[in-house]
């Protein structure tokens, strides 16, 4: 009877452990972050070893943590100090600032959140219009203004692209486009969904090395909407004075990057398959006058089970802990919180109300609303975690209990057992069965929303599989989703032994047809 | 033993017992008898405190039934349901002995009696160690019994204890519970539906309709009684016909 108590106390202390903020750290490591984007993890990767090169501190590269929001977001709390932005991003997403677009002004703009800004790289990654080739030679397409002419044309266009207010709202209305058929689409998904054929015109930034691979056109902006967006480095005011000698290195790289080579650098990493960080070293080595390493570090396409096997040693503890730590947590609260909530039917409503209100949020929307609050990485992916797998507990803790027949409940009464030991003795052993398929369920569960928590830099095996839609490797892609697959069949097999251990036997057996006697 | 005073039971505005007075004195065994849905249960149910009076105030050996005194006015009542009321995920043995261990008595005193009740209900003490799914039915319920009189309760309370057996094992428990009854002088209270079970077992029979007691007395009083609804429930259980108070009926 002392254990329950005991149970929702450590269940307490390992919440408030989760729940402070990832607080601003002036010290430690000099963390440079990306954006899910090839060319945002090449920048950044570059910019992680030149800073390393600097050598005043360690440096670590926390990759592809999400969108724009996200990983600013990230930056202004100090989880990351350094990351490779767009002025024009900046001006529109961040500052809110559509009418000041010039470097002094977003540099002035920036200090005042205790950020400063690198001068330009040196290449322009607008955004802009793609077409296939095939359909621009079939319906004469060579601008912007002659999509307005053909208003049956299918536009698959990133949510960031179809909400931003220089978007494309702004674009239909400058060039009198149709907005009729406008599918919101993911932008790593884009460009396989046009070479299907499946849509007609895709969003896409200029320097996007996909857009010669799948033999696409860019339609030219001939009025001149688009903004400038060029490339720079974001770093953390402190930053600077912590590790002086790496943020000059990083400030350095200004101007040595043209459109022409970030277009080549991004075509090495998603048309040769090779991996960003030799992509970076090459980079330095031939900016540095050295003789290109190249054959010694090209490395094609891995081929899928060794790369699987890897997968599985570097990204499997961090899965399998995710998700044992959610789901346990989750039990520990979620079992109680059951319990209470058929004691106190009113509250029993508004929890399964509340726990029904989180599942309907979609796993990766759930993971990015925690990040203002906890930052970017483990913390914020297991408290998400843990509240998705909440639910199928509560409600079946609730389903368990309800339907243990009256008679056996009011048997216990009669007997003259307290409500402690009813509910020890009697209740969560006849109820127990479905409790563990709760569990199960949630767990399960859990499994495939962890593959979520890459997008916010927590890792596990969706670390390979956001690699792989950014660069769309279909290998890297099974590479994450092949050992989460088998992860999920394990804990089924864990929970099958589970079951025999925790249901007791008498629930077991079958019935046998006994003589009369 | 019992008594009850103008207790009054309702269940969402339908009258489930009238206000009835009722006493069962000590060491005397009583039927409470009638059709389906007639209140002998809620009477049964009120006595434990599983359902509180809307009206009125019952007594079990001298202390009235609260919120506050249930458990332990429970603990001195054996209360038997259909099917034994066993839990399905505890052995025989555990099943019975579950209160005792839970009130801290030693090892060896829970298996002395255990013993000595096996031997008062005829039950073979390998079938202890047997989960409720793998006993018969009259096994069950002689299980049932030994939970009920572990801790040795002055009353007994019996819901259609043979309820769900067959004839043959119902007829052997019958007399098994007629002798435990004589032996062990314990107050019965005991819920039927049958006449013939209400006469074997019961020193006196409460008749119930509709929630009200309709007569109360030995089994002659009932075979004798003036009351058209008792005359028809003798009749009809003794296997003849209705009371043909209506001559029409015969065409």
């Amino acid at each position: 009877m002392r254990t329950f108590p005991a149970a929702c106390l450590a269940a307490l202390a390992v919440l408030l452990w989760i729940a402070p903020c990832a607080a601003a750290d002036e010290s430690g490591p000099l963390r440079v972050g990306s954006k899910r984007f090839t060319e945002s993890y090449i920048l950044a990767e570059i910019a992680a070893q030149v800073a390393r090169e600097a050598g005043d501190v360690p440096v670590s590269h926390e990759q592809g943590l999400g969108g724009t929001a996200v990983v600013f977001r990230a930056l202004e709390e100090g989880s990351i100090d350094v990351y490779p932005e767009y002025t024009g991003t900046l001006a529109e997403a961040v500052l809110h600032t559509a009418g000041r677009r010039d470097l002094a002004s977003l540099r002035s703009a920036l200090a005042a959140r205790g950020i400063a800004m690198s001068d330009p790289l040196g290449f322009d990654n607008t955004y802009a219009l793609a077409v296939s080739a095939g359909l621009a030679a079939r319906r004469h397409l060579a601008t912007i203004s002659d999509l307005a002419g053909a208003p049956d044309l299918r536009l698959g266009l990133s949510p960031e692209f179809l909400g931003r207010s220089d978007g494309f709202p702004a674009l239909a209305e400058r060039y009198g486009l149709s907005t009729g058929h406008v599918e919101p689409m993911d932008h790593g998904l884009a460009y396989e969904a046009l070479s299907r054929g499946s849509i007609d015109v895709a969003d896409a930034y200029s320097t996007d090395a996909k857009i010669a691979r799948y033999g696409l056109k860019v339609l030219a902006d001939d009025r001149r909407f688009f903004p400038s967006y060029e490339a720079v480095f974001l770093y953390r005011a402190g930053a600077a004075r912590r590790a002086p000698r790496a943020i000059a290195a990083i400030r350095a790289l200004s101007g040595t990057i043209d459109a022409d080579e970030i277009g080549r650098l991004n075509a090495e990493a998603e048309i040769d398959g090779r991996t960003f960080s030799s992509i970076a070293q090459e980079f330095l080595r031939s900016r540095d006058g050295g003789a290109p390493i190249g054959a010694t570090l090209r490395q094609g396409r891995a081929p899928l089970w060794p790369g699987m096997l890897s997968v599985i040693r570097a990204e499997g503890p961090t899965h399998v802990m995710l998700v044992a730590i959610a789901s346990f947590l989750a039990t520990l609260v979620g079992v109680p919180l059951g319990i209470f909530s058929r004691w106190e039917r009113r509250v029993g409503r508004v929890v399964i109300g509340a726990t029904s209100v989180v599942q309907t949020i979609p796993a990766l929307a759930l993971l990015c609303f925690f990040i203002p609050l906890l930052g970017t990485g483990t913390r914020p992916a297991l408290l998400a975690l843990f509240v998705y797998a909440l639910l199928p507990i509560v409600r079946n803790t609730v389903a368990g209990l309800d339907a243990i027949p009256s008679p056996l409940r009011e048997s216990a009464i009669a007997l003259g057992l307290g409500p402690w030991t009813r509910l020890f003795r009697i209740e969560l052993p006849l109820a127990s069965g479905t409790i563990l398929a709760g569990i199960r369920t949630s767990t399960v569960i859990s499994v495939g929303a962890a593959t979520l928590a890459a997008f916010i830099g927590a890792g596990g095996f969706g670390a390979p599989i956001t690699t792989g839609l950014n660069l769309d490797d279909t290998n890297l892609i099974l590479e994450g989703a092949i050992p989460a697959a088998l992860l999920a069949l394990a804990v089924e097999g864990l929970f099958t032994i589970l079951d025999r251990v925790l249901i007791p036997r008498g629930l077991r057996l079958r019935p046998v047809v006994a003589e009369s006697r | 033993m019992v008594i009850l005073d103008g207790v009054e039971k309702r269940f969402g505005g339908r009258l489930v017992l009238a206000p009835t007075t009722l006493t069962v004195g000590a060491r005397t065994s009583l039927a409470l008898l009638g059709p389906s849905g007639c209140g002998k249960s809620t009477l049964l149910r009120l006595v434990l405190g599983l359902l509180t009076p809307d009206a009125g105030s019952l007594s079990v050996a001298g202390v009235r039934v609260t919120a506050a005194t249930a458990t332990s006015v429970r603990r001195r009542i054996g209360y038997v349901i259909q099917e034994g009321g066993l839990f399905p995920h505890l052995t025989a043995r555990d099943n019975v002995a579950l209160l005792a261990r839970h009130l801290g008595w030693r090892p060896p005193r829970v298996a002395e009696r255990l013993e000595e009740l096996a031997v008062l209900v005829r039950l073979e003490p390998a079938m202890l160690e047997r989960y409720p799914v793998e006993l018969s039915g009259g096994e069950r319920q002689r299980v049932g019994i030994m939970r009920a009189l572990m801790l040795d309760p002055p009353l007994l309370l019996l819901d259609e204890p043979m309820g769900a057996l067959d004839p043959m094992v119902r007829a052997r428990l019958q007399e098994d519970l007629k002798r435990i009854f004589a032996d062990l002088e314990k107050t019965v209270i005991f819920v039927t539906h049958s006449l013939e079970e209400a006469a074997f077992l019961g020193d006196e029979v409460v008749l119930m309709r509709d929630g009200r007691v309709i007569q109360r007395g030995t089994m002659h009083d009932l075979e004798t009684a003036a009351d058209p609804f008792t005359r028809e429930f003798v009749d009809v259980q003794r296997g003849g016909h209705a009371h043909r108070a209506a001559p029409g009926l015969d065409a």
